[in-house]
């Protein structure tokens, strides 16, 4: 089986998921500059509720095929989520948009802190094994293995992104969003309304960070309520990889880490002598942060046009 | 010009920025189809004049009345609905919309889309060389260029009331010969302005009257000609 190939595939899936939460962070920042920090637990939130529900309609007798069954399962968590994403806004950190930045990024890893702990409440504080309802028959390619429900998250997270990037582009919505992010006071001259603008920008970033909790629980065949933090941690440092703020950057971002961490994993071991395993792969995802950070602090993409006079 | 209807009405408006009264106090009466202009030196009150004229600050004290209704408890993001347009101090242009996408945000809160490339076009006859760079970013275009941006994204928004803070600041004198032109021309299709500039003699010029503001107050108002014509205000504004 040849490694590098094997890797480049798993990253590409990984990466993929990361860029799709990388969105939620990219929008939200774009707008506001804040770091929504309890963007990671909407993604954990997106996958709980998913498996609750396809547990509570596959128990009361429903009969559909496994996909279907899933697609039924987002029906109710997506909407959930967004409306988490809405009320997050509205009560948290709406009343803080005046005040000195750090007190809405603290507000921020308090609602995280609590979501979490609501979910350890339901949930209690165990891995749930995310029902196997996906296809997953194998193929060989180029010497490696790709699943069929690697190939699923790949497509669809393509897809959705897609979506998104048009609809940013293409509608009034969208170019309303990018007008708020570059100047909320000319933008409400312009009637915009920038409360319902910044709404729906949490909306979105929810039902996206919902789809992507779904893969990440396909992906690893579980899901739990701590889950959030280190995957909001690693779209976050894709988000900055690519320039937190740019939409394409958070995409670009989200690939390059998934797949640096993944090629990195499979030559830990060998690099090291076997010293360090390949579940040291976070590590490759932190020190792109810290590289990032001190090499190129606005990303790979987040040069942004001057300003003129 | 008497006879014609009072399009915006402002009485003792104050104004107070943290602690800071900007404006104290002020009178206004705009009626419609003129032009007014008012000047005054830097920090005199203008820009937060406009500001509040639009919603963007709330006035501490006083009344606006706009087109026959009180308007200063509604949002900022409902002025522009009712005819109210502000083409704001340094422009305000989104710089990384494309220009089309900057004017197409001047109609944002319109929905008759044959209508939008009606004016989109009149607005392109205005300023061929918007036409020219529509797919440009209006962050790479020059001042001048992002001011004609800035007046074109607002005559998209249909205004009955123009109000305009500083078009000229910035620029070379040729362009701001250009703007002022597209202002008069503006005017004369019968959109009612007013106008805060630095370059006091030149909307003197332009206006068919005018308002002197100092420390927050007004201290003169009349005729443009009655202004350009008073000692005082020449020796304070006019530089003669």
């Amino acid at each position: 089986m040849d490694i590098f190939i094997q890797q480049l595939i798993n990253g590409l899936v990984v990466g993929s998921i990361y860029a799709l939460i990388a969105l939620g962070y990219t929008m939200v920042y774009g707008i506001l500059q804040l770091i929504n920090f309890a963007h990671g637990e909407i993604v954990m939130m997106g996958a709980m509720i998913t498996i609750s529900a396809v547990s509570i309609l596959s128990g009361s007798g429903v009969n559909l095929p496994g996909p279907l069954l899933v697609v039924a399962g987002l029906l109710v968590s997506i909407p959930i989520t967004m409306l988490l994403g809405f009320t997050i806004e509205r009560v948290a950190y709406r009343p803080l948009r005046k005040a000195p930045r750090l007190a809405p990024l603290i507000t921020a890893i308090g609602i995280s802190i609590v979501l979490q702990q609501v979910a350890v409440l339901i949930w209690k504080n165990n891995p749930r094994s995310f029902p196997d309802l996906l296809p997953h028959a194998s193929h060989d390619f180029m010497g490696a293995v790709i699943t069929d429900l690697q190939i699923l998250i790949v497509v669809l997270a393509l897809v959705v992104m897609g979506g998104l990037l048009i609809m940013v582009e293409k509608t009034k919505l969208g170019r309303a969003m990018r007008a708020v992010s570059m100047n909320q006071s000319v933008a409400s001259l312009m009637g915009v309304n920038i409360n319902y603008v910044i709404s729906m920008t949490f909306v979105i970033g929810s039902a996206l960070g919902a789809v992507a909790g779904v893969m990440v629980g396909a992906n690893y065949g579980l899901a739990y309520p701590t889950m959030g933090f280190m995957i909001g941690l690693k779209a976050f440092t894709a988000a900055v990889l690519g320039g937190i703020g740019n939409l394409a950057g958070a995409v670009a971002g989200g690939l390059l880490l998934g797949i640096i961490e993944s090629v990195g994993a499979g030559y830990l071991g060998p690099i090291t002598g076997g010293v360090l395993g390949s579940h040291y792969q976070d590590i490759f995802a932190f020190m792109v942060l810290i590289l990032v950070l001190v090499f190129r602090p606005s990303g790979l993409l987040g040069e942004r046009v001057a300003e003129r006079a | 010009m008497s006879e014609q209807k009072t399009l915006l009405e402002v009485k003792g408006l104050q104004v107070a920025y943290g602690g800071i009264q900007a404006v104290k106090g002020i009178d206004l009466e705009i009626k419609q189809g003129e032009l007014v202009a008012l000047i005054g030196a830097n920090g005199a009150g203008k820009t937060t004049t406009l500001k509040t004229l639009v919603g963007m600050v709330k006035p501490a004290a006083g009344t606006i009345i706009y087109n026959g209704e009180d308007s200063t408890r509604i949002p900022v993001h409902h002025y522009v609905s009712r005819g109210l347009a502000m083409v704001p101090e340094g422009r305000g242009i989104f710089p990384r919309l494309t220009v089309e996408e900057n004017l197409w945000m001047g109609a944002y809160y319109r929905n008759d889309k044959a209508e939008i490339l009606m004016d989109l076009e009149r607005v392109y006859g205005l300023f061929p060389r918007l036409k020219e760079r529509y797919k440009q970013l209006a962050g790479t275009l020059s001042g001048g260029e992002q001011q004609m941006v800035a007046m074109g994204r607002a005559i998209l928004s249909r205004p009955k009331l123009l109000l305009l803070d500083e078009p000229s600041m910035g620029l070379a004198p040729i362009i701001v010969q250009k703007i002022f032109e597209i202002i008069r021309q503006i005017a004369s299709e019968g959109v009612t302005m007013l106008l805060v500039e630095q370059n006091a003699k030149l909307a003197l010029k332009t206006a068919n009257r005018g308002y002197v503001m100092e420390s927050g107050r007004i201290t003169y108002a009349d005729s443009a000609d009655a202004l350009l014509a008073n000692e005082k205000v020449q020796h304070a504004y006019l530089g003669e």
